[in-house]
């Protein structure tokens, strides 16, 4: 969600239980303003935090020309210093989403992994040690959360010509009976799914807003709660998968975002628990 | 053009605009309107109820007093200090909808539990506990009908004999000892929770289930569970509130009685005690053994306090594995009593149950310790002072440190005892039925031959 409404929607999301203090909000505010100016990000956002056992981490992205691509990511432990996370690499992204145990706290603990590979038909297994720290799991885990759950309402970024992904400036939120379909929501990331749409339902569609994939293509279904809250003011959208991440748009008024606040582990049980 | 104004394009558009309005306004309608209806305004009328001020009437305000209602705002000033809390807002509705419980019930004791997340919608649960005799008999919900079933498939005879159930605990004990309501938006009626069987808490253990939101909603799972989503809901409840209700030590004291014959099974009642003082903040923040479980633990049969099924002549068995060998004299299952530290609790693949923070590092004068499960995401509690509180607000899950893995369905009952005269025998291979046919032949050629000169012999007789 943006730092610059921070407040009033941490106050939207907050049905899941965990917000942030008082002492954080200031820090936050603070803080953010500063790493904006200084990293030259045209807006920053706040995307959340995941719960360790000793220290919590708060991240934010930073976001340059494009909406999409090229964010750059920040963690702090205590909201006001900022690092940068490490990029991340396929195998790296790999290996972290086989990690199930929590976050510690400290992003210089260190999870060894004894990696076996088979080379050819022989069965040559070389053991090779893997060292992963904390801090790039971290990395790991923001990115495929953001690959997996990020959520914008239909309509509030457009994809120019060239490209590039914008926020539409005329973009007046979602109708109280769209907003309560979750065929309205798309992921905010690269489509990846291959569009299976019959050629009768393409007619509706607009290549410059439904240019990324709907909620509704999610395996399995219902790996998504849809629910009013607040006095029935506010849609709030829960991914199952991941545990803490909460979606709000406010139908009728351009206000969306999205924060996790979770433990930072994927639900793998979900097809037990529907 | 006599004028010459600057911004000659943005009159153009203005009058344009003002041409296309006059020209589209309907004025001779004779459409109805129709009146759309969105959820904001259906929750309005529904919440409206909980705004209303009852006369301004002096009995009323003394009624208040006494009321058992909780200080819900005080309880969310310092849990959003913990990072926790619902909104100010909604705060103050569930404050409300609480307050029509209240007044509504004859109530002793009341608390807020906490939120269950659903898949369609959440519940907000209170715990109470009724005035004495004023509680009504009749439980919400009553199972029957299983035992029905098994009679009607009656044929063919099943030589399965039930494990014996364990009867529940009463109301006001064990895992019983409150009332839970239930409500799945302030304003709309609480619900209240019938009260868990042990078969319900056993069964919620081996299963892993999301709530729908619905109270009379199926669950379908193996093994199969006893009752709908709400026996499920409340077997969660108090598997949480088991597991995850503490206090700072010494909040809480045991009734000392003069008869107390045996210490351990009567060790049930607790009292507040006057004298506690009250833990620093920061002796709290840094050592799980100043804080204890102040509800019973929930033994793995399913009750509180063990109860002897052996005892009963015409069952022997007992429900717990475990037990099945020495079916003679089942040991006794034993909890840790009331009151244990919390840092005795085990930890679970590495994992440690609990963690422990303070709320602020930079203004620590004022901070208060705030404990938080690792096992129960989302129960949290905090204490500051004398006062101390648990919540819980989350998906009603427990933390499983590898994947769930759905316990197997036991091996099934052999059927009839097997033995040589309906085991079936392999067919024989080709040499084999070779082998047997020149045998055979061999056999009936030599029986020929004896018989031939059997014939002989008589032919020789008869000639």
């Amino acid at each position: 969600m943006d730092s610059a409404c921070l407040n009033y929607a941490l106050d939207l999301t907050a049905g899941g239980g965990l917000t942030l203090t008082c002492e954080q909000r200031a820090a936050l505010q603070t803080s953010l303003l500063v790493i904006k100016v200084n990293y030259k990000f045209s807006r920053v956002l706040f995307w959340g935090k995941i719960l360790g056992l000793k220290n919590d981490y708060f991240i934010a992205q930073g976001v340059a020309a494009d909406e999409m691509k090229a964010k750059k990511i920040l963690y702090s432990l205590n909201c006001t210093e900022w690092h940068l996370l490490p990029p991340v690499t396929a195998p790296l992204l790999a290996y972290a989403s086989t990690l199930n145990g929590r976050f510690t706290g400290d992003p210089s603990f260190e999870y060894e992994h004894m990696e076996t590979r088979q080379q050819g038909e022989m069965e040559i297994t070389a053991d090779s040690k893997v060292k992963v720290n904390e801090e790039q799991r971290v990395a790991a885990v923001v990115l495929t959360i953001d690959r997996e759950a990020s959520v914008v309402p239909r309509g509030a970024f457009t994809r120019t010509p060239d490209g590039a992904v914008q926020t539409n400036r005329s973009f007046e939120g979602l109708s109280w009976s769209e907003a309560i379909k979750l065929s309205n929501y798309y992921h905010f990331t690269e489509p990846q799914a291959v569009k299976k749409t019959r050629l009768l339902d393409m007619t509706r569609l607009d290549p410059s807003l439904d240019y990324l994939d709907s909620l509704t293509e999610d395996i399995p279904k219902g790996s998504w709660s849809l629910q009013l809250e607040k006095g029935s003011s506010v849609v709030v959208l829960r991914s199952l998968f991941w545990l803490g991440l909460t979606f709000f748009h406010v139908p009728t008024t351009p206000q969306h975002g999205y924060i996790y606040m979770g433990d930072g582990l994927k639900n793998i049980d979900l097809p037990f628990m529907l | 053009m006599e004028e010459r104004p600057e911004n000659v394009v943005d009159v153009i558009e203005d009058l344009s605009r003002e041409v296309k309005r006059a020209g589209l306004q309907n004025t001779q309608s004779t459409l109805r309107d129709i009146h759309v209806t969105t959820p904001p305004q259906v929750t309005a009328e529904q919440q409206k109820v909980l705004f209303s001020h009852k006369g301004g009437e002096d009995g009323t305000q003394e009624e208040q007093m006494e009321s058992p209602l909780p200080n819900v705002a005080e309880l969310a000033f310092y849990l959003e200090q913990a990072g926790v809390g619902l909104g100010r807002e909604e705060t103050y509705r569930v404050f409300l909808a609480l307050k029509q419980l209240v007044d509504t019930q004859p109530l002793q004791h009341c608390r807020f539990w906490g939120k269950i997340l659903g898949t369609e919608n959440s519940y907000l649960v209170a715990e109470v506990e009724f005035r004495e005799g004023e509680e009504d008999e009749e439980d919400a919900l009553d199972e029957a009908g299983e035992d029905e079933e098994r009679e009607i498939i009656s044929f063919p005879k099943s030589t399965y004999k039930p494990p014996p159930v364990v009867p529940k605990e009463n109301n006001g004990t064990g895992a019983n000892k409150f009332t839970y309501f239930v409500c799945r938006e302030p304003g709309l009626p609480w619900v209240r929770l019938p009260p868990v069987t042990p078969a319900q808490v056993t069964v919620a253990r081996k299963i892993r289930k999301f709530f729908t939101g619905r109270l009379d909603a199926p669950i379908v799972s193996y093994p199969p569970f006893p009752g709908n989503e709400a026996n499920y809901l409340r077997a969660q409840i108090a598997r949480i509130s088991a597991s995850t209700q503490a206090s700072p030590l010494g909040f809480y004291q045991f009734v000392e009685e003069e008869g107390e014959e045996e210490e351990d099974s009567s060790r049930i009642s607790f009292e507040e005690n006057p004298d506690f003082e009250g833990i620093p903040v920061s002796e709290l923040a840094n050592s799980l053994s100043n804080w204890v479980h102040h509800v019973q633990y929930i033994l793995p049969q399913g009750r509180c306090t063990w109860i002897n099924l052996a005892e009963k002549p015409e069952e022997e068995e007992d429900p717990e594995e475990e037990k099945e060998e020495e079916p003679d004299e089942p040991e006794p299952e034993v909890g840790p009593p009331l009151l244990t530290p919390l840092s005795e609790d085990a930890e679970i693949n590495n994992t440690p149950p609990w963690s422990c923070k303070v709320s602020s590092s930079i203004i620590s004068k004022f901070a208060i310790a705030v404990l938080c499960s690792n096992l129960w995401p989302g129960a949290y509690a905090f204490a500051c002072g004398k006062t101390f509180e648990n919540i819980y607000i989350g998906w009603g899950s427990k933390f499983l440190a590898e994947g769930y893995n759905p316990p197997v369905p036991p091996p099934p009952q052999s059927e009839y005892p097997s033995g040589p005269d309906i085991t079936e025998a392999a067919d024989p291979s080709l040499e084999e039925e070779q082998a047997l046919k020149a045998a055979l032949e061999e056999q009936r050629e030599s029986q020929e031959e004896m018989e031939d000169a059997e014939g002989d012999e008589d032919e020789e007789d008869d000639d």
